[in-house]
């Protein structure tokens, strides 16, 4: 099953909406909670990295017998140096990204630790693409 | 507890959910931050100051049912609208977050760490 949402630059009203839709699938197909979480949680994480620092992009979902498989790939500055960003209480978050509850440095790092596979790529002045799956079992 | 003592002991109100007053709570977590609360692997209730429609998300995300305002904070129609969609349970109280915190913990409510 593949679903596919826009994402799009400061629109903090709607983060979520995709990791929310993702969510009302996963249940409809009686995937462990505890693996809901973990899958809706790093989703969520993406949505709003894509919103709060890039200029939109698109989410596209990919949902298997045994796994999910989610790529979020925004149109941004990208990341000039991964390793710094993966570390947990790095931000460049702006002062409105802030007041939404967000931009503490963790989104990256929860990533990691909610999904099986991460892969983050990313060129400057081009994008970020973050890859990520989650086995069902 | 039951969310009742709760919002008795906190002299609060209920926006959403009143159906689910005698619902036991065990737990809490107090935090503005929800990059924070997207971190919990349990389901405890929010207590936050935080009043915007991704307090609302996250507690979805995190599949957290019950939110606190504190400093008398209203939720906003689309939350209400978003938490009604996800039957949350929304409460309001005119407390700090530090006397809010206080209270409970020495009515019984634990901490999550």
């Amino acid at each position: 099953m593949h679903q596919e949402y826009t994402v799009i630059e400061g629109d903090f009203v709607n983060a979520g909406v995709a990791s929310s839709s993702v969510k009302k699938t996963l249940k409809q197909l009686n995937v462990n909670p505890q693996v809901v979480k973990r899958v809706v949680v790093a989703l969520y994480e993406a949505e709003v990295n894509a919103i709060a620092h890039a200029y939109g992009g698109t989410v596209s979902v990919d949902i298997d017998p045994d796994k999910i498989r989610m790529v979020v790939a925004d149109k941004g500055p990208g990341i000039p140096d991964i390793a710094l960003a993966m570390q947990e209480g790095y931000s460049t978050a702006r002062p409105e990204v802030r007041d939404m509850g967000f931009g503490a440095g963790m989104g990256l790092p929860n990533m990691q630790k909610n999904v099986d596979k991460l892969n983050v790529t990313s060129e400057v002045g081009v994008g970020t693409t973050v890859e990520m799956e989650v086995n069902f079992q | 507890m039951t969310l009742r003592e709760i919002v008795k002991i906190l002299n609060a109100t209920v926006c959403i959910g009143e159906n689910h007053l005698d619902d036991e709570v065990t737990k809490a977590f107090a935090s503005d931050l929800m990059s924070d609360v997207l971190t919990l692997k349990e389901t405890p209730i929010l207590i936050t100051g935080l009043c915007n429609i991704q307090t609302i998300r996250t507690c979805d995300m995190a599949c957290l049912q019950v939110v606190v305002f504190v400093r008398n904070k209203k939720p906003t129609e689309d939350m209400i609208e978003l938490a009604e969609e996800n039957d949350m349970i929304l409460i309001g109280c005119e407390y700090s977050m530090f006397k809010t915190c206080g209270l409970l913990y020495e009515a019984g409510l634990n901490p999550l760490y």
